[in-house]
């Protein structure tokens, strides 16, 4: 047997043994509403370790991923920033029935960029001289929506009004703020937290009371239906181990 | 269809994208006159950075133009700084942010037309009115404007029509906010994101439409050949 033979077939050995593992490795797309970024790249990141298959990652608004989905976008799962979208889906036949469930409860934090700016009881609304106030689109943002459901309640939607910028989504949201645009924002606490504390500037995490839940519901879509990886990852997103991530960057469960 | 149409705000969009666009074409002309000229007569080894620079909005996506105006206009960006200390305040989420972010993007569209036609003029009109002891302006209000007016008609409409379909800069510097920065592709994009098809239709259509039109008259004006034949 000469050497390019022998290279041959060590080559085919090789290959004929990692078959198993290419035959069970799925890939699939997953949109994912903009303020679960961070924790969801944690979460793929050990459950492709874990499991092998591969997860394609798509962030932004919800109601963007919405209207993708119901015009063909190839994904398996969304994981919505709220229950409504999910909801409408399943009625409409592009979900699984029975497959939504809630991932996570979002909390909503009124946050600065800049030290000290913001008192942690949300005085700085009435009391500063801020020009402008960040939130997400509330006509097409739930975290938008909890924002305005939150100014209404401390009875400062009238004297706002003309302080509000609006995010596209929650992202950009953030953007406006982080970038000193706008001196202050309502933004997902996910986005400004690391290992339980709020990691630059200042911040008050709205009570949850202030404003209807920030129920985020995941939903099996029509084409992942028959993707192992689609259900393997939704199983994982139940798991503790998935918890423990969605918890230490502010969600509720 | 049924019509929800032309509600208020959307009337207001599309005013505030008219003003927009015709803000930003009257001052891209003054500006892009002096600089088109330059462009066209100059022997400089500038000429090729300067150009260039000018045309970067032609291939720059709108994300990275808007992320760097944001940036840069920003309290804590150069700009910022100076038109705070201009007592300006800084120019994310207003309408004037909107017209240096819009006279950015559109500069190429009103430039490269310009330059192309003072290009075409070439030297003997200019050597005429020097024998004749025209100076320098003179020459170029009685003769150089005259012999470029194709150039400045499809420059004007294209800085005014590529304005109208600006979108990327102004999502990414405007905040979205009503009568302010709300331009009417803003408001298109909101009405899809909200699912209200019907409107965003409506709108779409109406924008389609209007390109369309202002092509037609650019590609079947007399103004753009003649004159110089």
């Amino acid at each position: 047997m000469n050497m390019l033979n022998r290279t041959r077939m060590t080559l085919f050995a090789a290959l004929a043994a990692l078959t198993p593992l290419i035959g069970h490795a799925d890939e699939i797309q997953v949109a994912v509403a903009s303020n679960f970024t961070a924790p969801m790249r944690v979460i793929t990141e050990q459950f492709e370790r874990d499991t092998g298959h591969k997860v394609l990652l798509s962030f932004g608004s919800t109601g963007k991923l919405y209207a993708q989905i119901r015009n063909g976008a190839p994904f398996a799962i969304l994981l919505a920033a709220d229950e409504q979208i999910p909801i409408r889906l399943e009625d409409e036949g592009l979900g699984v029935a029975g497959s939504r469930f809630t991932y996570a409860i979002g909390t909503l934090v009124l946050w600065s960029a800049n030290e000290g700016y913001v008192d942690d009881q949300g005085k700085v609304l009435t009391h500063q001289a801020y020009r402008h106030l960040a939130i997400a689109n509330p006509k097409t943002a739930p975290y938008g929506a909890a924002a305005m459901a939150t100014l209404t309640k401390l009875g400062l939607a009238d004297l706002v009004t003309g302080k509000l910028v609006q995010g596209e989504n929650i992202a950009q949201t953030h953007q406006f703020v982080a970038s000193g645009n706008a001196e202050l924002g309502f933004v997902a606490l996910s986005q400004v937290i690391e290992s339980g504390e709020i990691r630059q500037g200042s911040g008050w995490v709205v009570p949850a009371t202030y404003h209807p839940p920030i129920r985020q519901d995941a939903l099996l879509l029509t084409k992942g239906r028959d993707n192992p990886a689609a259900h393997a990852l939704l199983d994982y997103l139940r798991s503790a181990k998935a918890t423990e991530v969605i918890n230490a960057y502010g969600y509720g469960r | 269809m049924e019509i929800p149409a032309l509600d208020d705000a959307s009337l207001s969009a599309i005013w505030l994208t008219l003003k927009l666009a015709s803000i930003t074409t009257v001052l891209l002309l003054l500006l892009g006159t002096p600089i088109a000229w330059w462009l066209a007569r100059t022997r400089s080894r500038l000429k090729g950075p300067i150009g260039a620079v000018v045309a970067l909005p032609l291939v720059l996506p709108p994300s990275v133009l808007g992320f760097y105006l944001l940036v840069a206009m920003g309290p804590n960006g150069p700009v910022g700084q100076l038109t705070q200390t201009l007592g300006l305040g800084v120019l994310p989420f207003t309408f004037a942010g909107l017209v240096v972010g819009s006279v950015f993007y559109s500069m190429p569209f009103v430039v490269q037309p310009l330059q192309n036609a003072f290009e075409a003029i070439g030297e003997r009109p200019l050597e005429a009115a020097a024998t004749l002891r025209a100076g320098p302006l003179d020459t170029f209000f009685t003769v150089v404007l005259p012999l470029a007016r194709p150039g400045f008609v499809t420059a004007s409409i294209l800085g005014f029509a590529h304005t109208v379909g600006e979108f990327g800069v102004v999502l990414m510097i405007g905040g979205n906010i009503p009568e302010k920065t709300r331009v009417l592709s803003v408001q298109i994009y909101d009405h899809v994101e909200a699912l209200e098809y019907a409107q965003a239709h409506w709108l779409a259509g109406g924008m389609l439409l209007f390109s369309f039109l202002v092509l037609l008259v650019l590609y079947a004006s007399p103004l753009r050949q003649g004159w110089r034949g």
